[in-house]
C-alpha cells in the first residue's frame, strides 16, 4: 500500500512531509530525553531485522498463498513509540530508495501512513490499554490483531484520502475505499495473528527482552499521552492550513473530491471546471500563443473534435505530439552520443 | 521477483554508487536538492499534461549515460514496482471517457491522456530516487541528509540499518535455507514455524546490538558517527544545481514541446 509519486499533486505532499518531519523531529527530542547510547545500534539493526524477516514468508492458512511481515506495530511492540517510529521512518526510507516502493515526495505519505498510525494511535491508545500489563497469550493475541487491523485499515484510507486530495485518479471515492479496506482487512488479520505469535514466542523464551526495552521505558502514560494528543492537535490544524490553501489555491480539486464523496456532482461539469484552470494555465505559459490560432484556422477539419475539451484542440494536440517525439529523438541521441564519446575516450 | 533478486539488487545499486564519475563526485547534498526540485517540478504538472513532460527524459537520460549507469537495470526496477500505479490510474480512461481529440481517426479520450500522464510521471519520478541512490552512496545521502537538518539519530541509525541491512539478509537466508533442508512442500511453512523463526532471528538481532554496542564502546563511541571523508561544494557543484534549476524552469513553464512541433509542422508543409 505504498503510497506513489506520480499519484500526489504537490501540495498533498509537501503537507504529508511537513507533519511527518514534525513527528520525526517530535520522536528525537524524546528519545533523546532518556536514550542511552545503547539503543542506537539496536535501532538501526531491528530496522535491518524488518528487512531479513520480510525475506521470509509463510503459508496463509486455507488459501496456500504466501505472506510475510510488515513491521510497524512489532517494532512498537518491542521498542517503544518513538524508536519505532524512527525505526520505521528508515525502513521505508529505504525502500523508497533501493527498491523504488513509493517515491521521495510520497515518502512523507508513506512514513505517515505506516509510521504514525501504529506507533502514535494505536500503540498507546489500543494495543497498551488492551493488554495492560498482562502476559496472558490469548489477551495479546487480540490485542495484537486488533491493533494490526486499525493501524492497517486508517493506513489505506488515508492512502485513499491522499490519492483523491490529489485529483490524479479517476476512481470514484466508494470504488476506491472498497477496493482498498476489504484486503487491507484481510491482511491486517493475518498479521496481527503473526505478531502476537512472535511476541508471545519472545515472551515465554526470552521475557527480559520485552521488560527491558519496552517495559522499562513505558509511554509515561500521563504526561506524554498529552503531549502527543497536542502534538496531533498542531500537526492537524498545520495541514488544515496547507489543505486549506491548497483548496483555495485549487479550488476544483477538493470539490471534485468532495463532490464524490457525496456521491454528486457530474463529471462533464468537472470537466469543465478543470478543463478552463487548464486553459488558464496554457494561456499563462504558452510558448507561441498565436501559432494556436494559425494552426485551428489550417485545419478547420481536426479543430472539430475539439470543443469538448478546450484545453487541447486538434492543432494543439498534433504539434504537442510531434514536439514530444523531436525532443524523445534528441534526448536519446544525447545519451547516445555522450555513450560513444565515451567509449572512444576510454579506448584510446 | 522473490526476496533473494531484490537482495541482489540493493547490492548492485550499492556498487554502482561507488564508480567515480563527474556526477559521482558532486556533493551529496546538491544531488539530493536537485533530485527533489527535479520531482517537485515533475509533479506540478497538471493531470492532463503528457507532452511537456517529454523534455523531463533528459534528466534521466544525462544521470545515466554521464553516470555510466546501465540504463536497462534501471528500467527493470522501474517496472517491476510499477503495479499500484498502474492499477490506480487504468481507470481513468474508463472513467473519464470524453474525447478530446482525434489522432489519425482514433478518438483519444481525456482518461487516456490523464493516465498516460501518471505514467509517464511514475517513470521520471521513480528513475530520479533509483538514479539518486545509484549516483550517490547510501552513507553520502545519509550524510546530505544529516547536514540538511534531519534529526542525529535518525541519521546515525539509518547508518546502521543500512550497514546491517546485508548481514541480516544474509542470515535470513541461512534460516530459510536450513527450513527448506528439513521440509517439504509447503511443510513448515505455516504461520506457528514462522512466529518461532522470526522470533529467533529477533534473539541473534538483538544479541548483536548488544555485540555491537560494545565493540564501539570501546573503540570510543559517544552516540554520533563521525565522518572521515569531508564533502565541499564547490563552484562545479554549484553550477550543476543553477543548470539545473534553469532547465526545470524552461521546461516547466514555456510549452518547448509543443513550440518545436510547430516549428517543425511549418517547415514541413
Amino acid at each position: 500500500m505504498h503510497m506513489a509519486d506520480a499519484l500526489l499533486s504537490p501540495a498533498v505532499g509537501t503537507a504529508l512531509w511537513a507533519g511527518t518531519a514534525a513527528v520525526s523531529g517530535y520522536a528525537s527530542v524524546k528519545l533523546k530525553e532518556r536514550i542511552d547510547d545503547r539503543e542506537i545500534p539496536l535501532m538501526g539493526v531491528l530496522g535491518a531485522f524488518i528487512f531479513a524477516a520480510q525475506m521470509i514468508n509463510f503459508t496463509i492458512p486455507g488459501t496456500g498463498s504466501s505472506g510475510h511481515l510488515g513491521g510497524g506495530m512489532i517494532l512498537a511492540i518491542i521498542l517503544g513509540p518513538h524508536a519505532a517510529f524512527l525505526v520505521m521512518a528508515s525502513v521505508l526510507m529505504v525502500q523508497a530508495l533501493f527498491f523504488a516502493d513509493g517515491g521521495l515526495l510520497a515518502l512523507g505519505c508513506n512514513i505517515w501512513n505506516m509510521g504514525v498510525y501504529p506507533c502514535y494511535l494505536v500503540y498507546p491508545l489500543i494495543y497498551k490499554p488492551l493488554t495492560g500489563n498482562s502476559k496472558n497469550p490469548g489477551r495479546i493475541l487480540v490485542a495484537s490483531v486488533v491493533s494490526v487491523v486499525v493501524a492497517l485499515q486508517l493506513g489505506a484510507f488515508s492512502v485513499v484520502m491522499e490519492t483523491l486530495l490529489s485529483g490524479k485518479s479517476e476512481l470514484p471515492f466508494g470504488a476506491f475505499v472498497l477496493l482498498m479496506q476489504p484486503i487491507h482487512l484481510a491482511i491486517g488479520v493475518i498479521e496481527g495473528v503473526v505478531t502476537a505469535g512472535i511476541i508471545n514466542h519472545v515472551r515465554s523464551a526470552r521475557p527480559e527482552l520485552l521488560d527491558s526495552i519496552a517495559a522499562s521505558r513505558p509511554l509515561d502514560t500521563a504526561i506524554s499521552l498529552r503531549k502527543v494528543m497536542v502534538t496531533f492537535a498542531v500537526l492537524a490544524v498545520i495541514t488544515g492550513g496547507a489543505l486549506s490553501w491548497f483548496a483555495s489555491t485549487y479550488p476544483d480539486g477538493l470539490e471534485w473530491s468532495i463532490e464524490k464523496v457525496y456521491g454528486k456532482g457530474e463529471l462533464p461539469e468537472d470537466e469543465h471546471g478543470i478543463a478552463a484552470k487548464l486553459k488558464g494555465i496554457q494561456e499563462k505559459t504558452a510558448f507561441f500563443p498565436d501559432y494556436n490560432l494559425k494552426s485551428a484556422g489550417k485545419e478547420p477539419k481536426k479543430a472539430e473534435a475539439a470543443p469538448a475539451w478546450p484545453g487541447a484542440d486538434a492543432g494543439t494536440s498534433a504539434a504537442g505530439i510531434i514536439g514530444a517525439a523531436i525532443v524523445l529523438g534528441l534526448i536519446l541521441l544525447i545519451g547516445m552520443g555522450i555513450r560513444t564519446f565515451r567509449g572512444r575516450n576510454a579506448q584510446t | 521477483m522473490t526476496f533473494d533478486s531484490l537482495y541482489y539488487d540493493i547490492g548492485r545499486l550499492d556498487r554502482l554508487s561507488y564508480r567515480d564519475t563527474f556526477v559521482h563526485r558532486l556533493d551529496p547534498r546538491i544531488k539530493v536538492i536537485a533530485a527533489i526540485l527535479f520531482l517537485f517540478t515533475v509533479i506540478s504538472f497538471p493531470k492532463y499534461e503528457v507532452v511537456a513532460l517529454a523534455p523531463f527524459f533528459l534528466f534521466p537520460v544525462l544521470l545515466i549515460t554521464i553516470g555510466e549507469i546501465p540504463a536497462l537495470f534501471i528500467l527493470r526496477k522501474v517496472l517491476l514496482v510499477s503495479p499500484f500505479a498502474v492499477l490506480i490510474g487504468i481507470f481513468n480512461p474508463l472513467l473519464d471517457a470524453g474525447t478530446v481529440a482525434v489522432i489519425s481517426g482514433v478518438p483519444v479520450s481525456a482518461g487516456f491522456l490523464s493516465f498516460l500522464s501518471i505514467l509517464l510521471k511514475f517513470i521520471l519520478t521513480v528513475s530520479a530516487a533509483l538514479l539518486l541512490i545509484a549516483t550517490t552512496s547510501f552513507p553520502g545521502v545519509c550524510h546530505a541528509l544529516r547536514r540538511l537538518g534531519f534529526p542525529a539519530i535518525f541519521v546515525a541509525q539509518l547508518l546502521f540499518l543500512y550497514r546491517y541491512l546485508f548481514v541480516l539478509m544474509e542470515e535470513a537466508m541461512r534460516v530459510i535455507r536450513a527450513r527448506d533442508m528439513r521440509s517439504f512442500g509447503t511443510r513448515g511453512t505455516e504461520m506457528k514455524v514462522f512466529a518461532r523463526l522470526i522470533g529467533t532471528l529477533l534473539f541473534r538481532t538483538v544479541d548483536r546490538a548488544e555485540r555491537i554496542y560494545h565493540a564501539m564502546l570501546s573503540r570510543g563511541f559517544m552516540g554520533d558517527i563521525p565522518i572521515l571523508r569531508k564533502y565541499h561544494i564547490t563552484t562545479i557543484d554549484l553550477a550543476y544545481l543553477a543548470m539545473t534549476i534553469v532547465f526545470l524552469v524552461i521546461f516547466r513553464f514555456f510549452r518547448v514541446t509543443e513550440g518545436i512541433g510547430r516549428i517543425a509542422q511549418e517547415l514541413f508543409r
